[in-house]
């Protein structure tokens, strides 16, 4: 690592001799959002870094004191936009059965589209209401759950919830072919964060291609009010030849570092990250800065740990809950270096509190 | 012909009707097929099958690595992003990033690759689709300037110009033998270039597979094979008027023949010192080196009972040995997997045409025959001895 650093190109790069090549991506980071310069002068000085006032300005890509590790271009404006995203909960048609019981229905579609997964690059999907992650299904503890389900591609799909339901409910051996329709209904249990996916086999392929989604069921109790995250970890492997070309959380790669996420200073924040990673076993979680309180599956009122990194396996979630106390840009990625060079990274940007 | 010459005005206007006529038709015939025709049943439905061959990744500068891709395939490709050792790079694209049918790109990285280790180049196009290229070993590409032309020139110098004059030094020794000996020489040539020639088509088959497809790295190679010795051919029987071939002339063609196998031998040179492959040992010089010498022997064998001036043997090791330097020259600067193709294809037909003409030398009578045991030795050692001083080269 530091034989490479020494290389670097000489007069050109200021900050390369001191960087690991975890650090370019951060420094990456910093310079896409213009805070290069600024970057720079922290690593010279070592001084804080406050984010208002150097997210103003800019450098242009391959001139700034950082290593130029990331996608170029912009997403197309009808493009899928993680942003919205990430706040996004369907909490359903809700009413109330005679039993006293709430009802919560929705409609969820099959379709098949062109899902721009980084800038210029077209992946051939099959989502949940046309859209990769499928919508975050949100719900409380004994809710009763009503999924009118419609295929409407042109290939065998289910919805297979994680969950208490009866074996008929399930979506692994009743496949729904296109065309045709289903409706799931079981009350909502145990509390916690789960998935949805399609159970179609192969289910390489049909879970690959993007019928999943977060599925989150809250406690009666409810949990303390903070600012909720959902982050789908996803890939995809655009040739077809069973390796990831692109990582990403809610999939699009480096969107969130091209686009970070605002969060203010003391403010509690909840992240509901699910990993549906494909092709590779694990993938993880890592926050700059801080460390989180975990909840595994969410099923649990008191956390299982206390950390910067999570592990997790394709299906495993977690709830991580943390506040900043520094302002400033900090990344967020997979701990995996080859997952985040590939797009799975992004940015919280922390700033001073509300006014008033 | 002499017919034709005859022929009044007005025919040769119908001629010429008669000449457009079928054109016309096909123009016609072609754009009802287009507009009317079947094949619109194989498209729309796919994505169109995406083609680009990255021809060359330079490293003209420190972090600095450029992409050098040409669109080979039926269809227009988008580049959309850029992955360099499996990480999102930026970068510039020298033009639009969708690529034309037989268009081509220049696309500028700057990565801090690491000297002496891989660096592998991927594009993704917007289809997701992806084409990828090593580069072995990550050395600075050579600029053509004044350090590097020596180098190269000395290069050629050192494999192909001094090993074929040194071969040449064995021609007082072929001046004494006997009618029986020299046929063993030329036997022995011949076996010598057969394997050379063989060689070279491998070579340039295996080439032509690295060649954008729209090239047609194989049909590049046919030209090469068939062409050259028709031409060389034809050169020949209007020199001679139709009689036999004179020794030197023999000499001569072995000479080019030989020069343009070594004008590709130094492409290889080049493009794999400039890739930095070659530095890796000096070992291949030696090979080519010793390789070379034998070569010597063979422009020699045609020549033993002709007279001859220092002038000429100067001329005929400087047509054999001057190549490798040109050769190291292209190859180090301006490498591509086409022309090197060709090179060796002609290579490989010059050959086949000396063949041709040393088989003549033969009186063809029941000693004299290439089948005689001597000769079949000799031919056999030619081959032999490439074959060994080959195992020096394929380092």
């Amino acid at each position: 690592m530091s034989d490479q650093n020494d290389r670097a190109p000489e007069g050109k790069d200021l900050v390369a001799p001191l960087m690991s090549r975890r650090q370019a991506v951060k420094w990456g980071a910093l310079g896409t959002v213009g805070l290069a310069a600024a970057g720079t002068a922290c690593v010279q000085r070592g001084g804080p870094l406050a984010a208002g006032d150097t997210l103003k300005g800019g450098l242009a890509p391959g001139h700034g004191s950082h290593h130029d590790m990331m996608a170029v271009g912009e997403l197309r404006r009808d493009s899928f936009d993680p942003t919205a995203f990430l706040t996004r909960f369907d909490y359903g048609r809700e009413s109330t059965l005679p039993s006293g019981q709430t009802l919560r229905e929705y409609d969820m579609e099959a379709t098949e589209f062109e899902l721009e997964v980084v800038p210029g690059v077209f992946f051939p999907a099959w989502g949940y209401n046309g859209q990769v992650p499928g919508p975050t299904i949100r719900c409380t503890e004994g809710d009763r759950l009503r999924v009118h389900f419609t295929n409407s591609g042109t290939h065998p799909h289910t919805i297979h919830f994680h969950g208490f339901h009866p074996a008929n409910m399930d979506g692994a051996f009743e496949v729904v072919a296109p065309g045709r329709s289903y409706t799931y209904e079981f009350d909502a249990a145990p509390f916690g964060l789960h998935l949805y996916h399609c159970h179609t086999v192969p289910l390489k392929r049909h879970i690959h291609k993007g019928l999943y989604g977060a599925f989150i069921i809250d406690p009666k109790e409810g949990r303390p009010p903070a600012r909720e995250l959902v982050m789908v970890m996803n890939a995809f492997d655009t040739n077809f030849d069973g390796e990831n070309e692109i990582y990403a959380v809610n999939s699009v790669a480096f969107h969130y570092q091209k686009h970070p996420i605002e969060l203010r200073l003391g403010e509690p924040v909840r992240a509901y990250v699910v990993n549906l990673t494909e092709f590779d076993p694990i993938n993880s979680f890592h926050l700059h800065g801080n460390f989180y309180r975990l909840y595994r599956t969410g099923t649990n009122l008191t956390h299982h740990e206390f950390t910067d990194n999570v592990m997790l396996c394709q299906g495993e979630r977690a709830i991580l809950e943390f506040t900043y106390d520094h302002e400033g840009p900090f990344l967020f990625h997979a701990h995996q270096s080859e997952f985040a060079e590939l797009g799975w990274t992004g940015m919280f940007v922390v700033r001073g509190p509300a006014v008033g | 012909m002499a017919d034709a010459a005859g022929v009044s005005r007005p025919d040769r206007t119908r001629t010429w009707l008669a000449a457009l006529l079928p054109l016309v038709a096909l123009l016609v015939f072609l754009l009802l097929f287009l507009r009317f025709g079947p094949a619109g049943v194989f498209t729309g439905s796919f994505p169109p099958v995406e083609e680009l061959t990255i021809t060359r990744v330079t490293l003209p500068d420190r972090g600095v690595l450029r992409v050098h891709a040409v669109n080979g395939g039926p269809a227009p490709v988008t580049v959309a992003q850029v992955l360099v050792d499996d990480a999102s790079w930026v970068h510039t694209v020298d033009g639009s990033r969708t690529i034309g049918r037989l268009e081509s790109r220049e696309i500028t990285i700057p990565y801090p690759w690491v000297e002496g280790e891989p660096v592998v180049v991927r594009l993704v196009t917007s289809t997701g689709l992806t084409f990828d290229k090593e580069v072995a070993v990550a050395v600075r590409t050579p600029a053509p300037d004044a350090r590097y032309l020596t180098t190269f020139a000395l290069l050629g110098l050192y494999a192909g110009v001094v090993p074929v004059f040194i071969g040449l030094l064995w021609f007082p020794f072929l001046r004494n033998l006997s009618q029986r000996w020299i046929e063993f020489f030329l036997s022995l040539t011949a076996g010598l270039l057969l394997f050379l020639g063989v060689d070279a088509l491998a070579e340039a088959v295996e080439l032509s597979a690295l060649v954008p497809t729209a090239f047609q790295g194989l049909g590049l190679v046919l030209l090469g094979l068939v062409g050259t010795p028709l031409v060389l051919a034809a050169v020949g029987r209007r020199r001679r008027g139709g009689g036999s071939a004179s020794p030197v002339y023999v000499a001569m063609l072995v000479a080019l023949a030989i020069g343009l196998h070594n004008l590709g031998e130094g492409l290889a040179i080049g493009a794999a010192y400039a890739s930095g492959e070659i530095a890796l040992g000096s070992f291949l010089v030696i090979g080519f080196l010793l390789h070379n010498t034998t070569e010597g022997l063979a422009i020699l064998a045609p020549l033993t009972k002709s007279r001859v001036t220092l002038g000429l043997l100067a001329v005929l090791g400087l047509l054999a040995g001057v190549p490798t330097i040109i050769g190291a020259w292209i190859g180090g600067f301006t490498y591509s997997p086409g022309w090197t193709a060709l090179f060796f294809a002609i290579g490989a037909g010059a050959i086949v045409q000396v063949l041709v003409e040393l088989a003549r030398l033969f009186p063809g009578d029941e000693k004299g025959s290439i089948a005689a045991p001597l000769n079949v030795t000799g031919f056999l050692a030619g081959m032999l001895i490439m074959y060994l001083t080959g195992l020096l080269v394929t380092a």
